[in-house]
């Protein structure tokens, strides 16, 4: 009964903040903004989902696989976020700011 | 070698976990593969201390929880920005510091920045990052250090002086 | 029920970033709406085992998780070289 009621609470927030998530994704205005909508999706979101089913799942080798797609998912989506912004910079889109305080005005990518 | 078998080992216990039946021939096929993938990542010299950082450890199993927290309230921030009728962005391009001395670590430090929602690293090297925040408030979050100096104690290197370290 | 839930927000979000992706306007915005919708997808893919009781679909998922993102980089890799193997020429070419 507990375990439904954590699993319940896990399952609403993590589907409001997949939604939300999703909105930003529609509603921000560019490119770079919309990769921090992504974020909320592909971390919180995602682990409370899992968090909720894993309550259902109880202790099984269900529960190891769920847990298995979370680490997977927290090793892999920062990798494919940054991959994604460092193309599109190479590909020559400028981020819209309203501040740039960067030291200098070097060329975006400080590794170059 | 050592981190050769216990990467086997690892990949034996991942095996198990993965396949649920265990019956003495399906056990021999996992112990042989995972071996067997040992044996291949032994001679590409990919288990080394960056593939298979074990040499973390402890210091990895607090940092998790600590970043996992910071996540949650940096979510927070970013669905009530969202969520607001006008969307007060405030988009920041800041270059902040990375005082981590390996790669590792650095790249410990960047994916810790892009994994918190609202700060997205968009470019590393020459120990700085550029870092996209999707609010000022979040830049000057980031401005402080604080997720710098915890990196550099889960990485093990003495942490930069602080400044007007507030939290 | 809980999963019935889930499963509507996960279609409801899916469809959000089907929005994003025909949108676009760049290529870069339609790579990371497919790139969230393969995640979606991929918790759609766990939800669904969980309401039918078939616990094997994890596997799937799994699986799915590991193309996504070999896919979102592949992609972009192929987008920026125009090809996936080794890059030649130039020194910074075929660091994504």
């Amino acid at each position: 009964m507990v375990w439904d009621i954590l699993s319940w609470f896990a399952i609403l927030t993590g589907s409001a903040f997949l939604l939300i998530g999703s909105i930003g994704l529609v509603r921000l205005p560019d490119m770079f903004t919309r990769s921090h909508a992504t974020g909320v999706t592909e971390t919180l979101a995602t682990y409370l989902l899992i968090l909720g089913m894993a309550f259902q799942a109880g202790l099984s080798l269900v529960t190891v696989k769920l847990i298995v797609i979370a680490l997977f998912m927290f090793f892999a989506s920062p990798t494919s976020t940054h991959a994604l912004a460092r193309a599109a910079l190479d590909g020559g889109m400028k981020p819209e700011v309203d501040e740039d305080r960067r030291p200098d005005d070097r060329e975006l990518g400080a590794g170059k | 070698m050592a981190r050769s078998i216990s990467l086997a080992v690892a990949l034996f216990i991942f095996w198990l976990l993965l396949s649920g039946i265990y019956t003495p021939l399906i056990i021999t096929l996992g112990a042989v593969s995972s071996a067997f993938v040992a044996w291949i990542a032994h001679r590409m010299d990919v288990a080394d201390h960056e593939g298979f950082p074990i040499h973390l450890g402890w210091n990895a199993v607090t940092y998790w929880p600590w970043l996992l927290w910071e996540i949650v309230k940096a979510n927070i921030d970013v669905a009530r920005v969202i969520l607001k009728k006008d969307m007060a962005l405030s988009p920041t391009l800041v270059r902040i510091p990375a005082s981590q001395k390996t790669e590792l670590g650095q790249v410990t430090f960047a994916n810790s920045i892009t994994l918190t929602p609202g700060t997205v690293a968009i470019s590393v090297g020459d120990g700085m990052i550029d870092v996209h925040a999707l609010t000022a408030e979040a830049a000057d979050e980031l401005i402080t250090g604080r997720m710098d100096r915890r990196a550099c104690k889960m990485e093990g290197t003495e942490p930069p002086i602080a400044a007007g370290d507030a939290a | 029920m809980m999963f019935t839930v889930a499963a509507a927000a996960l279609l409801v979000a899916m469809l959000l970033a089907i929005v994003r992706a025909v949108l676009g306007p760049t290529i870069y915005d339609r790579i990371l709406a497919v790139n969230v919708f393969g995640t979606k997808a991929l918790l759609l893919i766990a939800v669904l085992g969980f309401l039918t009781d078939r616990p094997e679909f994890l596997d799937i998922a799994i699986v799915y998780a590991l193309i996504n993102f070999i896919a979102t980089i592949a992609i972009m890799k192929f987008f920026r070289f125009s090809h996936l193997g080794h890059p030649h020429g130039g020194d910074n070419l075929g660091d994504l």
